[in-house]
């Protein structure tokens, strides 16, 4: 879907990986781990004191502080990729090796390190264009 | 750069179907590993499947792995205390490990070097004999940077895990290194252990340093190698118990008592022994206890194990609670509140929508016993 008109916002940073994706944005101001966080049948939060809890991660590009905890995410990932209910793109202030690994494997685009930092100025329902190869995000509100 | 040895996380609850398929087809390829391989723990305890009430089909998927991971020739201990007993990491090698409990014991106890390797980048590695050189390989990234006066001493081992719980929220993030300082810090590896494997559970931190205690931190000079920390926090009196108290219960009666997150090491197994020895836990409670197959047979010779299952807590063998797929048990069950001692087991069941409940040792044994939880 494309968007008319420039961007309200462009955030840049580092280059990151995978092809240029867009979509709605889902920000937390939570870390991310799909282990600790998912139900990943359905790719919904399950964590209670999560501030997405109940949330789709399907379709979006998920917004996040940064990744937490432990290895599994890894291959959760891209089990979640091959059912068609990983995330369009994940955006993070912070990473481990792990996401970044986990998402290569996945084919789902990651960035890092944006400025201003992407959950700190985008909100969710944001219509996001993320360039991993540029190192450019454009942001228009909803 | 080379690596000695590959830990590899590959459960059947993380990798499902599609990381079976993908394990088997390297396998088909010829992929054998090229260095010492070693296996975190599986979904399954495959002599207890049925008493524990897992569905088959957990099984047949550890099958598949374990016969992907026989062909290639990895040493299959199903363990994440591999640095407790089957692989201690020595001071400056380089390691590709993954679970992340190993990896901040490998890089802050040992003083050996390893970044969090996911389970298809340690398989990688385990072919390859390689990683690539970044993060807690380089010395630069080793130095702490953030400053922690601990002054609020751990009195037990849970304590420890408190401890990792509270630096870990407070950080929490993978390139940031604290250093705890403080008058009497005097773990023991169990402490450490539960204090590591908390904090990057909590917070993602691969490597801490604490000063008088750990090989890169004989000093809080050399900790900091002469550079500011980017940041300092005090844990003041009363903080450790602040972190039990995070943790409350709206019913009386615990559904489980889970003793794993990190698997017990023969220390651990002999305190659980003596603290269950001669009591019998509640009908109305399961508790279950999780080892390595190595730790679990010195136990059985030692007659820890007779101790501990005579109360009628079960001992199980090669898993972790969390990865056995505890959202079905829960299911299944109707199991929501668990008691443990692990600060990071309470962490990640929360994420399969139980309701923990962190407390320290002797209170989750008589949790176990009574049915009921004291506080």
């Amino acid at each position: 879907m494309a968007r008319s008109g420039g961007p309200d916002l462009v955030l840049t940073g580092q280059p990151g990986y995978g092809p240029t994706v867009e979509g709605p944005a889902l920000v937390s101001q939570h870390g991310f781990s799909a282990r600790y966080d998912l139900n990943r049948e359905r790719g919904v939060f399950s964590r209670k004191e999560h501030d997405l809890f109940g949330e789709s991660v399907v379709g979006v590009i998920l917004i996040a502080p940064v990744s937490k905890g432990g290895i599994a995410t890894s291959w959760m990932l891209r089990e979640m990729a091959s059912r068609g209910v990983a995330p369009l793109g994940i955006i993070l202030h912070s990473t481990n090796p792990v996401i970044v690994q986990g998402a290569i494997l996945a084919g789902v685009p990651i960035m890092q390190g944006l400025l201003p930092p992407a959950h700190q100025v985008v909100r969710t329902g944001d219509w996001v264009r993320m360039d991993p190869k540029g190192g450019t995000v454009e942001v228009w509100r909803r | 750069m080379p690596v000695r040895s590959a830990h590899v996380a590959a459960d059947a609850e993380a990798l499902r179907d599609d990381g079976i398929e993908f394990m088997s087809r390297l396998c088909s390829l010829g992929a054998r590993c090229a260095i010492p391989t070693t296996t975190n723990p599986r979904s399954v305890d495959f002599e207890r499947t049925a008493e524990v009430g897992q569905r088959p089909v957990w099984s047949e998927r550890e099958r598949s792995i374990v016969d992907a991971f026989d062909r290639m020739g990895a040493r299959r201990c199903d363990t994440c205390i591999n640095y407790q007993t089957v692989d201690n990491p020595v001071y400056g090698e380089h390691l590709a490990w993954g679970d992340t409990g190993t990896v901040i014991y490998a890089n802050s106890v040992a003083g050996a070097r390893s970044n969090f390797e996911a389970g298809p980048a340690a398989v990688a590695a385990s072919i390859t004999g390689r990683v690539p050189r970044f993060g807690f390989h380089l010395s630069e990234h080793r130095r702490a940077t953030v400053r922690v006066e601990v002054r609020d001493r751990p009195s037990q081992r849970s304590d420890w895990g408190a401890l990792g719980c509270l630096i870990g929220r407070r950080v929490n993030d993978y390139w940031k290194v604290p250093a705890l300082v403080g008058d009497g810090l005097r773990p023991s590896a169990d402490d450490l252990k539960q204090l590591g494997a908390a904090m990057a559970s909590y917070g993602s931190v691969g490597m801490f340093h604490i000063v008088g205690v750990t090989p890169e931190a004989r000093t809080e000079g050399e900790a900091f190698g002469g550079i500011e920390p980017v940041e300092s926090f005090v844990v003041n009196p009363g903080d450790l118990a602040d972190v039990y108290d995070g943790f409350q219960a709206d019913v009386e009666k615990p559904d489980l008592v889970v003793f794993s997150a990190p698997q017990l090491s023969l220390n651990e197994l002999a305190e659980l022994a003596s603290l269950f020895d001669g009591n019998t836990v509640s009908p109305v409670t399961r508790v279950y206890v999780t080892t390595s197959a190595m730790v679990k047979s010195e136990a059985e010779r030692l007659g820890y194990v007779r101790s501990i299952e005579k109360s009628g807590a079960r001992i199980l063998t090669g898993v972790c609670f969390y990865i056995m797929a505890p959202h079905e048990l829960a299911e299944t069950f109707g199991y929501r509140t668990l008691v443990t001692d692990s600060a990071k087991l309470a962490n990640i069941i929360a994420g399969y929508g139980f309701d923990p409940l962190f407390r320290p040792t002797s209170v989750c044994v008589e949790a176990a016993m009574t049915g009921r939880i004291p506080w």
